[in-house]
């Protein structure tokens, strides 16, 4: 295995570093007056603050760290309902790593885990699929998680499960979709973003085209960038000229990997598997129209809301109070302006879900130095 | 099956005698000022067998390691099995093996221990518990404590690596990458680098948590602040590459043979030379130093010109969904 390490050259860095100065200055802004830039997806987050690009980017530039943390935006009602059917007997409770730490009113997977739940980490869901051909007499169940980035794995798999007849196999759908969120920010009169990067990993699932409303309704900029540094820089670069440019268009910086038009074969899965919830409660942003994905009728079998009979919304889990989680998401609150960040909560013990993922805003800006050197707030 | 059992250990490793006590002298303990190390540690490990290494061999190298970066020269380990009814005779008969050239490498014997088997499902297969005891030469002073602003850092080889094949090997993900654990002895670096530089200041093996958490060790009980250089970190593009797919950082990733060092400015030259003079620290490498700057905090400079902290890990490493 080898990577991209033309992706990250300091020197082609310095050049895109020096650009974005130029203008940001030509634009006209300063600490005080920031260009305000979300960067949707929380690889992006995980990325900025790693590569300590949020330090090297000149002070009229602001990065918004966005909802794009699948793990981070699930409510603690959902986690209930993951930590309540993983108690079940019979149960083998299957997720990704980062969903265990994320607390929920019961505690967190971890924790049930601990006290006796069957409860294991895969990598994929075809993974949990070969749990549940090794162990006919349990129930397995797999923690759908995430936007369109994973949604096709798990349709495929719910697709493989029932071609060769698996009857032990289900699956807790919270998959969920990137752009409705996005609409939810730009119509909050309190807004404050100027543009925005765009996922990249999605986007090669769904194409470019769904971010046109941001340009043509919002007049705002949007760029699909990639994953390394210079992707990131160069992006950062091209929301920049527009709005100096007063341009409001959907670019794709990573065209090496995204198609305008995404992977249709993946789209048609999803659609074949799953339909939208009429509406699907987001952390810190509250219920949003058509933002989630439930498992159709002919794909009922492999439904574990049906299955353990829990269904959407039976019940509900409010916030810990004091967690300022849904401010940080929408930009009015940076990690370190929470009053609960690094004192109430930290990584150990986590009250927000910002603060779970490694790609959680708050986890990002606390691990990688965020919270030891604040700026001045205001 | 006690019999079998006790007869695989005493062949494996040949104890002097068969009381229930070890009974030890070396010239070493005579010399004035000469101290005893002692310690302890116990394994777990899954699997049992990687490649590079068995659990058998991480409690030797383990346990050799922990003596000798405190300075001491290595002599005498215990060790201690917790099986699990039904485990493979044959599967024991080899890690007793593996550890008895382990000790043999690092020129430690193995001079005492014990077996309990326990009921199916009351452990994971095999844990083992070894404690060692070393001699420490006189005036020899290694500490965090004694780390100082200017001090470098020096690791003695690649990073991850261990903490990397283990999880391959861990066969969860379908992923076939060419990479053994690093697992080694690190007494005769430790002899090699302290002959050439008796300054050093401080020797700790990157074990659990990776180099990140010894370098937040030290910067906390030296009361310093620790700057490393991304770019100059040794990496192999297969962890780098593994750690990309997973999300994982190298920099928390288990090592069981890899050193790091911290020896004051003028030295650091003398000790690369001396390092890399032997097997063990054919990759030696500097890749930070030791600032007057935020004490008790590790910041990293990025290949990209940025900054970052670099923290102790919260609980274990999880891979992120995308």
């Amino acid at each position: 295995m080898k990577f991209s390490s033309e992706f990250r050259d300091p020197e082609l860095a310095r050049g895109v570093l020096t650009a974005i100065a130029r203008t940001v200055a030509e634009i006209g802004a300063t600490a005080e007056r920031p260009v305000r830039i979300m960067e949707i997806c929380g690889g992006h987050t995980h990325a900025i603050f790693r590569n300590g690009i949020d330090r090297l980017v000149p002070e009229g530039l602001e990065f918004i760290h966005g909802p794009g943390c699948p793990v981070c935006v699930l409510p603690m009602a959902r986690v209930d309902e993951a930590v309540r059917i993983a108690r079940l007997p019979g149960v083998v409770f299957t997720t990704f790593g980062d969903a265990m730490r994320v607390p929920g009113t019961l505690g967190s997977l971890n924790q049930a885990k601990a006290e006796g739940a069957d409860i294991r980490m895969v990598y994929s869901p075809l993974d949990a699929l070969e749990l549940a051909r090794r162990l006919p007499d349990r129930e397995i169940v797999f923690f759908g998680l995430g936007f369109e980035t994973t949604t096709p794995s798990t349709a495929l798999t719910i697709r493989q499960a029932r071609d060769e007849g698996v009857t032990n196999f289900t699956v807790f759908c919270n998959h969920i979709a990137v752009t409705p969120p996005l609409r939810v920010l730009l119509e909050d009169p309190h807004m404050l973003l100027d543009g925005f990067i765009g996922p990249g990993h999605v986007s090669m699932v769904i194409g470019t085209r769904p971010y046109a409303f941001i340009a043509n309704e919002f007049g705002k900029p949007i760029v699909v960038a990639g994953f390394e540094p210079l992707d990131l820089l160069q992006s950062v670069l091209m929301v920049l000229r527009q709005i100096r440019d007063g341009r409001a268009e959907v670019e794709n910086q990573y065209a090496r990997v995204v198609p305008e038009a995404g992977n249709p074969v993946a789209l048609a899965v999803c659609d074949e598997v799953y339909e939208p919830r009429r509406s699907f409660e987001w952390r810190g942003l509250g219920e949003i129209d058509r933002s989630g994905l439930r498992i159709r009728e002919a794909y009922a079998d492999f439904d574990a809301e049906r299955r353990f009979e829990i269904g959407y919304g039976a019940r509900s889990a409010a916030d810990p109070d004091g967690c300022a989680c849904g401010e940080v998401m929408t930009g009015r609150l940076k990690p370190f302006q929470c009053p609960q960040f690094g004192t109430g909560c930290t990584p150990r013990m986590p009250l927000g879900a910002l603060m779970v993922s490694s790609e959680g805003a708050c986890a990002a800006c606390y691990q990688y130095g965020g919270q030891r050197r604040p700026e001045p707030v205001g | 099956m006690r019999d079998l059992i006790d007869e695989i250990f005493v062949t494996a490793f040949e104890p002097a005698e068969m009381e229930d006590q070890a009974r030890l002298a070396d010239e070493a303990m005579r010399a004035a000022g000469a101290r005893l190390a002692f310690t302890t540690d116990s394994f777990v490990v899954s699997p049992l067998e990687f490649p590079g290494g068995d659990i058998g061999t991480l409690a030797v190298n383990g346990t050799v390691n922990d003596l000798a970066v405190g300075g001491a020269r290595p002599l005498w380990l215990s060790a201690a099995f917790i099986l699990e009814e039904g485990f493979e005779i044959v599967r024991l008969r080899r890690i007793a093996r593996s550890m008895a050239r382990a000790a043999a490498a690092a020129g430690v014997a193995i001079v005492t221990g014990d077996t309990k088997v326990v009921g199916r499902g009351s452990a994971d297969g095999l844990f083992v518990t070894t404690s060692g005891i070393g001699v420490i030469p006189p005036g020899r002073e290694l500490g965090e404590v004694h780390v100082r602003p200017g001090d470098v850092a020096i690791v003695s080889g690649v990073l991850g690596d261990h903490g990397a094949a283990i999880l391959v090997a861990r066969g969860d993900m379908a992923l076939s990458v060419d990479l053994e654990s690093d697992c080694q002895p690190l007494n005769g670096l430790m002899d090699a680098v302290l002959a050439a530089v008796p300054e050093v200041r401080a020797a700790r093996d990157a074990t659990r948590g990776g180099l990140a958490a010894v370098l937040n060790e030290v910067a906390g009980a030296a009361r310093c602040g620790v700057v490393i250089d991304e770019a100059a970190l040794p990496l192999r593009d297969e962890v780098t590459g593994l750690c990309e797919i997973l999300g994982l950082d190298p920099l928390y990733l288990a090592n069981e043979g890899t050193l790091v060092l911290f020896v004051p400015p003028g030295r650091a030259a003398a000790a690369l030379d001396a390092m890399r003079a032997t097997e063990a620290g054919r990759g030696a490498v500097a890749v930070g130093r030791a600032v007057a700057d935020h004490p008790g905090m590790v910041v990293m400079r990025t290949a990209l010109g940025g900054e970052r902290i670099v923290d102790m890990l919260v609980g274990d490493q999880l891979p992120r969904i995308c």
